[in-house]
């Protein structure tokens, strides 16, 4: 697509300035980059308060021109602009273009993740800060370099959501992976934190519960089990690039029909190879491991990279290519099932948790589930919405617990807190509010989002709507479980309960941002069928439009009662789960005990997680590490190192020992040689 | 006078002394004596070039033979400089004991 910068004299003045807003749109990747750059050269040098102004400011800049692009791209109705950079490597007719592209999928994606992202940034400017009792503040020691990869993040993400070929969301894909690995590992030389048993009451056997992984080993895990996705996606790529011969994404789409009649087998192993990066990506069965266990980085990070932005880049990336999951439907009711059943999966995990940022992990898990069934079923727009809300609401529920721990000194186990509304009201409230969207609670964006996905379930099968419906009914429980636990009732931890504090205005400001954002943001998908504008519906209409045969259309649409009673049933389902939590953790709080005395074996399969890590550790990792091991010392040391390295060199010795013979040092016999030699030429042509 | 000696006579000399010369050089131990044989195999070049010039009547082969007896001189004193700093090191001119280099 041409450079559109000169063709604009028929729009008006407004919207010819914001063309150059487009056009500028590489500035969101640089400022960020800049913001890098400075905060991991000098970041260390200065101090930690110019870092807090810096850090936030490039993230802020970039929202901005992502603002500015997207007036501009409404004044143009949408149209996608492709703004080429540079050619990376031009080989005979393999080119690789640095191309961004701009199209209301990719600027809904910059909005989400520059402002959400600058809110985070707001927040961890207080929150990697610890004031002592004195009020003197005690910045981080890395405090720059935490900065310096939040930085990075953003500057990926935007790499991942803006470039206009696979090859560039491939790598963003991996520079994404490179910052979760980093920030998971942050506080690296942190050890494994013991879990305390969950007593059952007097006379019965606690629970016992494994040992956290380090921050060091988690984030490790979370770059092994993301390498198992990155093959598949890897590879996804190779087939696309040997079955179109190109990566561009307009190039792909625009082919796929064709490709679909003539090599029908392709395209559905292309979607199940890209699936199966997003499995790892945004952790989904079997893959899902790293995401609870990336709970030991820092607070701000499990909200920005490990709920709002980073893990949704898999429902992103089928979004993206559409097209090509439209023209495979087997795949995209597999990447339903899968969402439904992961959805299903980590809700019961996230019962009994008792550590505040687990429950909130295997939400987070959960959620996704939500999204990969509503782009399962061609519900796109859906999942993108329920995206949008799930970015807004998962992160403050998670700046929420990062506030809790800051004013309880990292203490993040439920089991110790109590009664915390009394100290902590902003928090409270906020937190009230991202759990009662988390929940679904009727008017909040949650509900509409997660509705809408409930309904195109329906849709497609039944089923899925009843594991889905029932899903949300856990959600409710198990959040509002959280929240009662830990800010209702009665402090279970005196001396914690005594030092509690609000936090400062840094937090206080990203908490009441979000929760605004987590209320209104049921505006973007009003739902349809009462005859409300749905605004993400048009705006992202552009990006179907390459899907020519019609899949959309063609979907049958349910009747007003059928939508209204579906809606009516969510509605039910979120209110009964916060009611029945209320009634669990307020009024009686002797059932829970007694239900976990009473069906124990359940629920210690729950609170350890159906020890899925335990089997994956069984059959995989050891199995794993003693091949490893056989190979290095048998394969490695004994065939590479001694018969090949050494043997080879040692041969070589040896005949270079024999052929020494040959130079006898007797200046003679060398003199023969050469006559010899020279006889030997001369009779060669004179008798030839 | 000398255009009454055939050719063939100064060629089969020039051989003779060639192949005593390379004789020498393979069968004597004696530096000295190597470097002679090697003075005489290259004059025995010379006088074959001065009896082809002759015989062809050109003037190329003795303007070789310049060139010969001069490099002839520079390889006499690089040679025989070399043999004296072998005999001050070994203490020997025999060439069999210069055999520290050989594998």
């Amino acid at each position: 697509m041409p450079i559109r910068l000169f063709a604009s004299r028929n729009l008006p003045f407004v919207a010819r300035q914001c063309v150059l807003m487009i056009q500028l749109i590489w500035l969101t990747i640089a400022l960020p980059l800049a913001g890098v750059l400075f905060n991991g050269i000098l970041g260390r040098r200065l101090s930690h308060k110019v870092v807090s102004v810096v850090g936030p400011l490039a993230v802020l800049g970039a929202f901005i021109t992502g603002a500015g692009a997207l007036v501009e791209l409404w004044s143009r109705g949408g149209e996608a602009v492709t703004v080429p950079l540079w050619t990376w490597a031009a080989i005979d007719t393999f080119s690789v273009n640095i191309n961004l592209l701009v199209d209301p999928l990719s600027l809904l994606m910059v909005l989400v993740v520059t402002g959400v992202g600058f809110l985070i940034h707001v927040y961890a400017t207080e929150y990697m800060v610890h004031k002592d009792e004195s009020g003197h503040a005690h910045p981080d020691r890395d405090f720059a370099r935490f900065f310096t990869f939040l930085n990075l993040f953003i500057a990926s993400m935007l790499i991942l959501v803006l470039g206009d070929n696979y090859l560039m969301m491939y790598v963003g894909w991996e520079l994404v992976g490179v910052c979760s690995y980093l920030l998971i590992g942050f506080w690296f030389d942190r050890p494994a934190e013991e879990q305390a048993p969950i007593e059952l009451g007097e006379g019965h056997r606690p629970v016992a519960l494994k040992p956290l992984l380090s921050p060091a080993a988690s984030g490790m895990k979370a770059f092994i089990v993301n390498r198992i996705g990155d093959l598949g996606f890897a590879l996804g790529v190779f087939l696309i690039w040997s079955t179109f011969g190109t990566l561009q994404f307009s190039a792909v789409f625009a082919e796929a029909p064709h490709i679909a009649e003539t090599m029908p087998s392709v395209l559905p192993w292309i979607a199940l190879l890209l699936f199966v990066g997003a499995m790892g990506k945004s952790a989904q069965i079997p893959l899902f491991v790293w995401l609870p266990d990336a709970m030991a980085g820092p607070t701000p990070v499990s909200a920005l990279i490990h709920a709002a932005t980073m893990v949704t880049a898999g429902v992103y990336m089928i979004v993206r290519s559409n097209v090509i999951y439209s023209l495979a439907p087997g795949v995209s009711m597999f990447v339903a099932v899968i969402g439904a059943a992961t959805a299903l999966f980590a809700a019961t995990i996230a019962l009994v948790q008792v550590d505040l940022k687990r429950v909130l992990a295997y939400s987070t898990v959960s959620q996704l589930g939500y999204m990969f069934m509503a782009v399962g079923v061609g519900a796109y727009t859906a999942g993108m919405f329920h995206l949008t809300t799930h970015a807004f609401f998962k992160a403050l529920l998670f700046l929420g617990a990062g506030s809790v721990m800051h004013a309880l000194h990292d203490v993040i186990d439920i089991r110790r807190m109590g009664g915390l509304r009394n100290k902590m009201r902003t928090t409270w409230l906020t937190f009230w509010v991202g759990g009662l969207a988390l929940a679904g609670f009727p008017l909040m964006s949650g509900f509409f989002s997660k509705d809408e996905i409930l309904a195109k379930a329906f849709e497609a099968s039944p089923i899925l709507w009843g594991v889905g419906i029932l899903t949300a009914g856990l959600t409710a429980f198990y959040t509002f479980r959280a929240i009662f636990i830990a800010f209702h009732g009665q402090p279970r931890d005196q001396h914690l309960y005594d030092h509690a504090h609000e936090s400062g205005s840094a937090i206080s400001f990203a908490l009441v941002m979000l929760a605004a954002l987590a209320l209104l943001g049921g505006l973007l998908g009003l739902p349809t069928f009462l005859g409300l504008p749905h605004a993400l519906d048009g705006w992202l209409e552009p990006v179907y439009v390459a899907a020519a045969h019609g899949a959309e259309g063609a979907a049958h649409h349910l009747s007003f009662g059928t939508e209204l009673g579906l809606m009516s049933t969510s509605a039910v389902v979120a209110i009964a789960g916060i009611i029945l939590a209320y009634v669990f953790y307020v009024v009686r709080p002797t059932i829970p005990q007694n239900l976990a005395r009473a069906t124990r074996p359940i629920f210690s399969l729950l609170a350890n997680k159906y020890y899925v890590d335990e089997i994956y550790e069984a059959v995989f990792v050891n199995p794993g590490l003693k091949l490893a091991r056989a190979m290095a010392q048998g394969i490695d040391a004994l065939l590479i190192d001694s018969v090949l390295v050494d043997g080879l060199a040692k041969a070589v010795g040896r005949l270079g020992q024999q052929a020494s013979r040959l130079q006898t040092g007797y200046l003679r016999h060398y003199a023969l040689a050469t006559f010899v030699g020279v006889l030997v030429l001369l009779s060669y042509f004179f008798l030839r | 006078m000398i255009d009454q000696v055939p050719v063939s006579y100064y060629l089969l000399l020039g051989a003779i002394l060639f192949a005593i010369g390379a004789g020498g050089v393979l069968i004597r131990r004696n530096t000295i004596v190597i470097l002679m044989c090697v003075e005489m195999m290259m004059n025995a070049v010379n006088l074959t070039f001065i009896a082809f010039s002759r015989y062809l009547d050109s003037a190329t082969g003795q303007i070789f033979v310049f060139m010969v007896m001069a490099v002839a001189a520079v390889e006499v004193a690089i040679g025989l400089a070399l043999l004296v700093e072998l005999n001050r090191h070994k203490e020997t001119v025999n060439i069999d004991e210069f055999n520290s280099l050989k594998g």
